[in-house]
C-alpha cells in the first residue's frame, strides 16, 4: 500500500502562465506548500484574496517530522476549517513520565484546563497535517476560491522591486517567470528565498545528534509521553517515546556529537537501538528514520519590502517543546489579516511592521524556552551535567525539584505585551485576557466562544451597552453580546471579567485582545481601532 | 521554628536554572566546584537556622 507521503497530491501540471509572452502578475505568491504555506494560503482564500502556492516537490512531507500540535494552533485550524479533521485523527494525551537511569522518577499531568473546545495537545504526523490542509485547499477550490498549488515549481531566482517581486521558476518543461505584488516565503529552515536575498539567519547551533525513528508496532505502552535521561539502553544520552495515530511510535535517541551519520542510519544499527530499548523479541516495522541536529536561529527582520518570511524560514528552534510548526501557524494567523487590510487599502503598509514586532517577540520566547530545554537534555559541560543529574535525583523524592526538570516546555501562545497595536489596559480584569493575549476559549451557548469570534474585528461586550457596528476609517467592528447570566460554566467570568461586573473587549481578527475597558466609550474605542490597525 | 521547604517554592524556576547555568558558563570544573561551594555557604548563611540546615544536609545526602 502506498503511504500518503509517497502519493503525489499536487503533481506538476502546466499553467497558462507558462504560455504567456509577458510575466503574469499575481497578488500573492507563497513559496512552500508545507504546513505554514498551506495555512497562509487557506486563510487568504477564505478572505477572497487570490493566492498561488509554489512547491518544488509534489507530496506531503515524508516521515512524521512535527508531531505535537498544541491548543492554540488547533484553534487557528478551526478558523481555517480543518480543526476537526486534525483532532479526530490525532492522539490526545496529557500524562508525561520521566525516567532517570533505571527508574521512573515521577509523572506529571498537563492539567488540561476544562472549558475550551480543543485539548492541550494532540499528536499527529506532519504528513496527515499537510494532507488535511491540502484537502481543505481542494474544498475551497470547489467553492470557486482562487487558490492554487503548483507542484514541481522550483523558484530559481528572485528579483525584488519596490512594489512587486519577479520570480523565475524551473519546471520539468523548462523555466517561466511570474510577478507578484507580495511574496510570502514559507520554504523552511533552509529557505532558498532567504538565501537568494542574502538575508541573515543568526543564532546558536547545538553540538549533538538525535536519531528519530517512526516505528509501527502493536505495543501496550499507554498513550503518554515518556522521557528518559541516561537510560540503561542509551547510556549517557536521552530518549523519548511518543504515540502517534495508526500504531506509529515516535522514538528519539540522543547520539552525541561525534558520530558517523551514515553508519548510524543503517537499519541494523537502528535495530540495535530499538531492541535495546524495547526488548530483543519486539516486532516492528520501521516507517521512517532520520538523524537531526538542531539550531536556535532567527532572522533580524521577518519582512523586507514586499517579501515576508513565516515559519521555519524566519525562525528555527530545537524540537523540544514542539515550538516549530506550532509557532509557524501563529505567524500566518498574525500576518494574513494585516496583509488583507493593507491590500484593501484600509491600513497602511507599516501595519506589517507589527508582524515583525509581535512574531519576533514570539520567536524569541520560543528560542529561550527551547534553548533551556536543550541545555537540560544535552548538558554542554561537566558542571551542567552535575547540576542536571542533581535535579533529577532530587526530583524523585522532592516536589520542589520537579519544575526544574526540563524535557521540553510545551508550546503555549505568547502574549504580545507592549505591542504597538495594544491600547493600555483599561480594565482591572484577569491577567490571561490582558491586551496582547490570545482570547481564552470558554463554553458559549451550545458551543465555544472562539468559534463565534471568527476572523474579523469583534467588539465583545459582557453586560455592557454598545452599538452593533462600529466603522472607523474602513474597519468594520461587529458586536458580540454576552451576558454573565448565560455563562453557566463561569468560565467567561473567570477569563474575561474577574471582579469587574462588565467589560468591553476589542478583539483582532487573529483573536488577540487589542483593548479592553469596563464599558463602551466611542472616542476611546475609535482610537483603539485606529491603533490596532497601525494608524496611531 | 519553621520546617525545611521541599515543595515548589521558586517562581519562574526556569529563569533561576538558566541563571545558575549561566554563572557556570565557561568555567573550568575546578572553578565551577568552587563557585558551587561559595553559593552553598552564601545560601546557608541566608537561611541561618541550624536545624533547617541540618535537615537540608540530610535531604541532600538521602537523594542520589
Amino acid at each position: 500500500m502506498n503511504k500518503i507521503f509517497e502519493t503525489p497530491l499536487y503533481a506538476y501540471s502546466r499553467s497558462p502562465d507558462q504560455e504567456s509572452e509577458v510575466a503574469v502578475r499575481h497578488k500573492i505568491v507563497i513559496v512552500g506548500a508545507g504546513p505554514i504555506g498551506l495555512a497562509a494560503a487557506i486563510d487568504l482564500a477564505q478572505n477572497d484574496i487570490p493566492v498561488v502556492v509554489l512547491d518544488d516537490n509534489d507530496k506531503v512531507s515524508s516521515g512524521s517530522r512535527a508531531i505535537c500540535f498544541a491548543k492554540r494552533p488547533l484553534e487557528i485550524l478551526d478558523r481555517l476549517g480543518c480543526g476537526d479533521a486534525m483532532v479526530d485523527k490525532g492522539v490526545e494525551w496529557d500524562l508525561g513520565k520521566v525516567f532517570f537511569k533505571e527508574r521512573e522518577i515521577y509523572q506529571f499531568n498537563f492539567l488540561a484546563e476544562t472549558g475550551s473546545k480543543r485539548p492541550a495537545f494532540i499528536n499527529l504526523q506532519q504528513y496527515y497535517f499537510e494532507e488535511y490542509l491540502v484537502a481543505r485547499v481542494r474544498e475551497l477550490q470547489a467553492e470557486g476560491k482562487a487558490i492554487e498549488i503548483r507542484g514541481g515549481n522550483k523558484v530559481s531566482a528572485i528579483g525584488v522591486h519596490d512594489d512587486h517581486v519577479v520570480l523565475e521558476i524551473d519546471t520539468s518543461e523548462g523555466p517561466y517567470n511570474i510577478e507578484t505584488d507580495w511574496l510570502i516565503a514559507c520554504d523552511g529552515a533552509n529557505s532558498t528565498t532567504r538565501q537568494m536575498m542574502g538575508m541573515d539567519f543568526g543564532g546558536r547551533v547545538f553540538e549533538d545528534h538525535f536519531l528519530v525513528a517512526d516505528v509501527i508496532m502493536e505495543a501496550d505502552f499507554p498513550t503518554e509521553r515518556w522521557f528518559w535521561f541516561d537510560p540503561p539502553f542509551n547510556r549517557g544520552q536521552s530518549a523519548l517515546l511518543h504515540k502517534q495515530p495508526d500504531n506509529v511510535w515516535r522514538i528519539d535517541f540522543q547520539l552525541g556529537w561525534d558520530i558517523d551519520r551514515e553508519e548510524e542510519l543503517k537499519p541494523e544499527n537502528i535495530d540495535k537501538h530499538l531492541r535495546a530499548m524495547l526488548g530483543a523479541e519486539v516486532e516492528y516495522e520501521l516507517e521512517w528514520s532520520s538523524i537531526y541536529t538542531f539550531q536556535c536561529r532567527r532572522m533580524e527582520q521577518f519582512h523586507k519590502g514586499r517579501v515576508i518570511f513565516a515559519g521555519d524560514a524566519a525562525h528555527q528552534v530545537s524540537p523540544f517543546g514542539a515550538r516549530g510548526a506550532n509557532s509557524g501557524i501563529q505567524d500566518t494567523d498574525n500576518l494574513i489579516w494585516k496583509l488583507k487590510l493593507v491590500l484593501e487599502g484600509s491600513a497602511p503598509e507599516s501595519l506589517l511592521d507589527s508582524y515583525d514586532y509581535e512574531r519576533i517577540h514570539g520567536a524569541d520566547e520560543n528560542i529561550v524556552n527551547s534553548t533551556r530545554s536543550t541545555d537540560f537534555i544535552t548538558p554542554n559541560s561537566e558542571m551542567s551535567r552535575v547540576l542536571r543529574d542533581a535535579v533529577l535525583d532530587l526530583a524523585e523524592e522532592h516536589d520542589f525539584a520537579r519544575p526544574l526538570v526540563n524535557s521540553g516546555r510545551l508550546s503555549v501562545p505568547c502574549t504580545y505585551d507592549d505591542s504597538p497595536l495594544n491600547t493600555a489596559d483599561g480594565l482591572d480584569g484577569p491577567e490571561i485576557s490582558r491586551p496582547g493575549s490570545t482570547c481564552p476559549d470558554a463554553p458559549f451557548g451550545d458551543g465555544f466562544l472562539l468559534n463565534e469570534l471568527g476572523d474579523k474585528f469583534v467588539l465583545l461586550t459582557i453586560d455592557a451597552d454598545a452599538p452593533e457596528l462600529v466603522e472607523e476609517d474602513g474597519i468594520a467592528v461587529t458586536r458580540l453580546e454576552i451576558s454573565a447570566k448565560d455563562d453557566t460554566s463561569g468560565a467567561i467570568r473567570r477569563r474575561y471579567l474577574g471582579n469587574e461586573p462588565t467589560a468591553v473587549y476589542l478583539i483582532r481578527p487573529d483573536q488577540h485582545v487589542a483593548a479592553r475597558r469596563p464599558n463602551y466609550n466611542e472616542n476611546l474605542m475609535r482610537a483603539a481601532i485606529r491603533r490596532a490597525t497601525g494608524k496611531e | 521554628m519553621s520546617d525545611l521547604i521541599l515543595t515548589t517554592n521558586i517562581d519562574h524556576a526556569d529563569d533561576f536554572y538558566a541563571a545558575l547555568l549561566g554563572a557556570h558558563e565557561g568555567l573550568s570544573k575546578a572553578d565551577s566546584d568552587a563557585l558551587n561551594a561559595r553559593l552553598v555557604l552564601i545560601l546557608a548563611n541566608h537561611i541561618g537556622d541550624n536545624d533547617i540546615l541540618s535537615k537540608a544536609i540530610d535531604a541532600a545526602k538521602s537523594s542520589g
